[in-house]
């Protein structure tokens, strides 16, 4: 292998044959080269996917009040359920392990103006923890905090785009809007990953809103969040405990399907990891067709190169060439060749992705990659089939007596 | 120098057999150079190719140098091949991406000598066919006599004790075939047992001894008087 003469010849044989050499290598660099783009256009079309499916946390249970269906308990069907802020604190008592944060939300639509500009957008009332439902990203300033909610102050975090309708090129932090018929001061500017909808929401503390709302204690609805260590089966009992104690609290026959309704957005997890799983399945069946067609590529040149030499393999052999070193030749030279326009077309298809990688986000193509041992991997794959698919032909030329190579004309 | 005994070889041409060899029996002295003569199909290629190792024997001892050539492998006739023989084709047979100088140091890497070693000694061997100017160039810059002076130094290279030439002449004009003669003759001189096989009588003619082939068998083995081809050089 590191013979300097052996070497030598290899060289000058390369270059002396350079279409041969060109088509070989070619070969190898363009499948490279397609495995790289094709596997990372895969990757950038699976994170375009999680993203839009995985902004929201994963791990929370929304609970929404109905109306009954059933009498239970001396009370009549079709009963209205609510939430109140006595529920809040018994979710924190109750389950004190199982819950990270409790939040409630309290939708209401309003007008919004600042100065000339005015528009409708939709104000949740809510307590501190809701930044980590919806893993809101703060730009400038803070979220609504505990002391927002003991004191109950017009304080108000916005949206990117609220801010950008109505302060234009304005810094909104410590200005006032007006919401309804009260006057906010703006604490904080956020933006969100899931979508532009999402960017237009105001928040308030709950506790404000119930102020407004003449001093009620009401809550629409209830978010809580779990330890992601309780994984899909954990998330799943704590919905049926979190069930069976409002039920109980709130008087609802355990059969009845309305009353309370749940959503538990590890169900969500669940299926839109399949569909990831069944999204990376086709990513990788769609590298590996072309790995196994860069294969087929390789071995193709590879035979038609034993065949082409058979000639010279013949005049070796007769000037006291063995098998053993006409096959080291022509194995040598074909990993020599893969191995060095393997790494071009790996250098090439990777500096291809990173150039077009930003602009393809249109397409849902978001950050195309392909992790380095993948791509090594891949080539290696590929000088290792080109090797054997050279050994096959080669040790076959090096068996031919060379009286039938010589004649081959 | 070369003992052949009771050689047989057929070829299988489909369902039916052809016998090319039919009992051979000669022997070779060293220093001898001899012309195997014969028409096509008389089996003479055959017994030069068994002879050079290219092709095997079905029956019949080979023994070459005191070393009897049976149970070959390929690994093995390669190294007796490069140890043994010289090879003259008369396609000439070189590698035409090489240049002369590197084509006749071929021999001479298979035997594992270094590279600058080699090609001095290369140079040399192309110096004695006359060609030594022309040792940077491709066969296809070369005459046909010129490439089969390259051959020739390239079979003489590895110092063979046995040179073998295929119709050594049977690509060239007259002209160039009695140049080409008159350097075998001048390697015979040199002590260099030499085999060649040729259907020209002229050619023949320029050997010490000459064994006719027909059929498969020699129906005649005669020493002759040397005609020297430097007569008819310039």
């Amino acid at each position: 292998m590191f013979n300097r003469d052996r070497w030598r010849e290899i060289f000058e044989t390369i270059s002396k044959n350079k279409l041969r050499t060109f088509l070989s290598g070619f070969t190898v660099a363009l499948g490279i080269f397609i495995f790289i783009i094709l596997f990372g256009l895969g990757n950038g079309l699976k994170n375009s996917f999680q993203e839009f499916f995985l902004d929201d946390a994963s791990n929370a249970i929304f609970m929404y009040p109905g109306k009954t269906s059933m009498p239970y308990k001396g009370f009549k069907a079709n009963r209205r359920i609510e939430f109140d802020n006595e529920d809040l604190e018994d979710i924190q008592t109750n389950f004190p392990l199982l819950i990270e944060y409790t939040t409630p939300r309290i939708s209401r639509s309003g007008l919004t103006r600042y100065k000339g500009e005015n528009n409708t957008y939709t104000t949740r009332a809510i307590a501190p923890g809701h930044q980590f439902v919806e893993k809101t990203i703060l730009m400038k300033g803070r979220f609504i905090n505990q002391s927002d909610l003991n004191k109950k102050a017009k304080h108000a975090v916005i949206g990117r785009l609220v801010a950008k309708d109505l302060f234009k090129n304005e810094d909104p932090l410590g200005k006032y809007i007006d919401i309804g018929s009260s006057v906010y001061k703006i604490v904080g500017v956020f933006q969100d990953d899931g979508g532009d909808r999402e960017e237009r929401y105001i928040y308030i503390p709950y506790t404000t809103r119930q102020l407004l709302e003449k001093g009620n204690d009401k809550v629409d609805q209830i978010i809580v969040t779990f330890p992601k260590e309780l994984g899909h089966v954990g998330a799943l009992a704590l919905e049926s405990s979190l069930k069976k104690y409002f039920k109980d609290k709130k008087s609802i026959d355990p059969q009845d399907p309305n009353g309370i309704y749940f959503q538990n957005l590890t169900d969500d997890l669940k299926q839109s990891q399949q569909f990831a799983v069944v999204l990376q399945l086709i990513v990788s069946f769609v590298g590996l067709g072309t790995l196994i067609a860069g294969i087929i590529g390789i071995s193709n040149i590879m035979v038609f190169v034993v065949k082409e030499r058979t000639k010279e393999l013949g005049i070796r052999k007769a000037l006291g060439a063995t098998p053993r070193s006409v096959i080291q030749m022509i194995l040598q030279e074909s990993i020599f060749i893969t191995a060095i326009s393997g790494y071009f077309g790996l250098l090439f298809g990777v500096f291809v992705l990173e150039s077009i990688g930003l602009k393809l986000e249109d397409y849902f193509i978001k950050n195309p990659f392909i992790d380095i041992g993948t791509a090594i991997t891949a080539t290696i794959v590929l000088i290792i089939f080109g090797a054997v698919a050279g050994y096959i032909p080669a040790k076959r030329a090096a068996r031919i007596k060379p009286i039938v190579a010589l004649r081959d004309e | 120098m070369i003992q052949i005994k009771n050689l047989h070889k057929s070829y299988q041409m489909g369902s039916s057999s052809l016998h090319v060899l039919k009992g051979i029996n000669f022997n070779v002295e060293e220093g001898e150079l001899v012309a195997i003569m014969g028409s096509s199909g008389s089996g003479k290629s055959t017994l030069l190719n068994i002879l050079g190792m290219l092709d095997t024997a079905e029956e019949g001892d080979y023994i070459l140098d005191d070393v009897p050539i049976k149970d070959l492998n390929e690994t093995k006739a390669a190294k007796y091949r490069n140890k043994f023989l010289g090879f003259v084709f008369q396609s000439f047979n070189l590698i035409n991406y090489k240049t002369a100088l590197e084509n006749v140091s071929l021999p001479l890497y298979y035997q594992g000598i270094p590279r600058k070693e080699r090609q001095q000694e290369a140079l040399d061997y192309l110096e004695k066919v006359g060609l030594k100017d022309w040792a940077t160039h491709l066969p296809s810059e070369l005459s046909g006599g010129q490439k089969q002076r390259v051959a020739i130094a390239r079979a003489l290279a590895s110092k063979p004790k046995v040179l073998l030439a295929d119709e050594p002449t049977g690509a060239l004009d007259t002209t160039t075939s009695y140049e080409v003669m008159d350097l075998i003759q001048k390697i015979n001189q040199e002590g260099k047992t030499i085999l060649v096989v040729t259907h020209e009588l002229d050619i023949a003619q320029m050997c010490k001894r000459i064994v006719l082939l027909k059929d498969g068998v020699i129906i005649e083995d005669k020493k002759v008087e040397q005609v020297f081809a430097s007569s008819y050089v310039q």
